[in-house]
């Protein structure tokens, strides 16, 4: 069960990111940021559809994705904080991702060359794809980062309310294939180059406590999963 | 030995861009076809989240039913994962005349050339285009827009 918990967690991970990155869609600054974050969030669903399935697999009780994404309650979800809380400024976003995709990008990495045939298959693949979101994030956080007094301000102030939300993806995970801790020092040396060449400062602010990977949860996780589940739930075995 | 179904499957349009097949885009990876008949049809996405992968299972089944196939699976393979390098060279030709801008060596991307016009002087205005495999440019020779496959 432990490996059926880690992949569920990654799973989430994504699941959650990809359903935040759709609020965004005829939000965005200009058409090509709609098109932008739509198209970050719908690798993030790819990577977690296989990922959920996979989890199906491995618990081996014939969950399928879709059980798994919908059927769920917000306590069973294993995603970490910092994919769940809202982002509704544009900054926090860019900031989130610019996170997200680093850890992400390292993460598959090292999955891709891990002992699990089908894990290692999926990572892969979304290595390929994630390396594009943190260009993505990187090249927005230079540009409002090294801009304007307000765009510098706002975005300092994200990369500050996203940083204690950082810690939690390095805890101890049980059956955790490549070990979170591991990643530490290559992904804040990554995020931390970026903040610095955007003419930001790197926070100094303490960890938030974070729960997500043993079912604990902010508020908005419950909102957001009434949000994605509501349809599959009101009306069991709609099709299209 | 390329049998009857594989010749079907490979003739199946990419349903974003119909004017090259799921064979030339390299999406297309194997077809078995056993002594009874049924045929087992492999393919993989060139992103994790392609949507048009379920339309393109669907084509796939209708086009070996049409051809007589009784019993047709399409199975979805991650790995290897899908390279440009698998896109043939008539499809980079067909995208260009579409005015897509074919993908280029991944590791020795300098410039992409305008479909419209053929202009090296151009720049992206955006790293995602219409559809997730694809980004946005603009020529600053004839002041098109165009999308351009990524290299991956």
């Amino acid at each position: 069960m432990t490996l059926f918990q880690y992949v569920l967690g990654l799973a989430d991970d994504a699941l959650v990111s990809a359903q935040r990155m759709g609020w965004w869609i005829s939000r965005a600054p200009e058409l090509e940021e709609d098109l932008a974050l739509a198209n970050i969030g719908l690798d993030q669903l790819g990577q977690a559809r296989s990922l959920l399935s996979y989890a199906g697999v491995v618990e081996g009780v014939g969950r399928t994705e879709d059980d798994l994404a919908y059927l769920r309650d917000d306590r069973e979800f294993r995603n970490v904080w910092l994919v769940e809380r809202p982002q509704t400024d544009f900054g926090v976003a860019m900031a989130r991702l610019l996170v997200f995709s680093t850890w992400q990008c390292e993460l598959y990495a090292a999955l891709a060359s891990s002992s699990d045939a089908t894990l290692s298959a999926i990572a892969g693949k979304a290595v390929k794809e994630v390396a594009y979101h943190r260009d993505h994030a990187r090249l927005w956080t230079l540009r409002l980062g090294d801009g304007t007094a307000e765009s510098h301000g706002r975005m300092q102030a994200a990369i500050e309310g996203e940083w204690p939300h950082v810690e939690e993806l390095f805890a101890p995970v049980d059956g955790a294939l490549v070990d979170p801790q591991s990643l530490r020092s290559a992904v804040l040396g990554r995020i931390e180059e970026v903040v610095v060449e955007a003419t930001l400062t790197v926070p100094t602010v303490s960890p938030a406590i974070g729960g997500g990977r043993h079912g604990l949860h902010t508020e908005h996780l419950g909102h957001l999963l009434a949000d994605m589940q509501h349809l599959h739930r009101s009306h069991p075995g709609v099709t299209w | 030995m390329v049998s009857g179904a594989w010749k079907i499957a490979a003739d199946v349009l990419d349903p974003e861009l119909p004017v090259v097949t799921i064979a030339d885009l390299g999406i297309l990876r194997d077809v078995t076809e056993d002594d009874q008949g049924r045929v087992h049809v492999t393919i993989t996405p060139t992103y994790s989240g392609c949507p048009a992968m379920e339309t393109i299972s669907t084509d796939l089944v209708e086009a070996l039913t049409a051809a007589g196939y009784q019993h047709v699976d399409v199975e979805f393979a991650l790995s290897p994962a899908w390279t440009t390098d698998w896109m043939t060279e008539d499809a980079k030709a067909k995208l260009a005349a579409y005015g897509v801008a074919p993908p280029g060596p991944v590791a020795l991307q300098l410039s992409v050339r305008c479909p419209q016009c053929g202009s090296l002087d151009t720049r992206e205005s955006s790293r995602f285009g219409s559809t997730a495999c694809k980004s946005l440019w603009v020529c600053r020779s004839c002041r098109e827009p165009f999308d351009h496959f990524k290299a991956h």
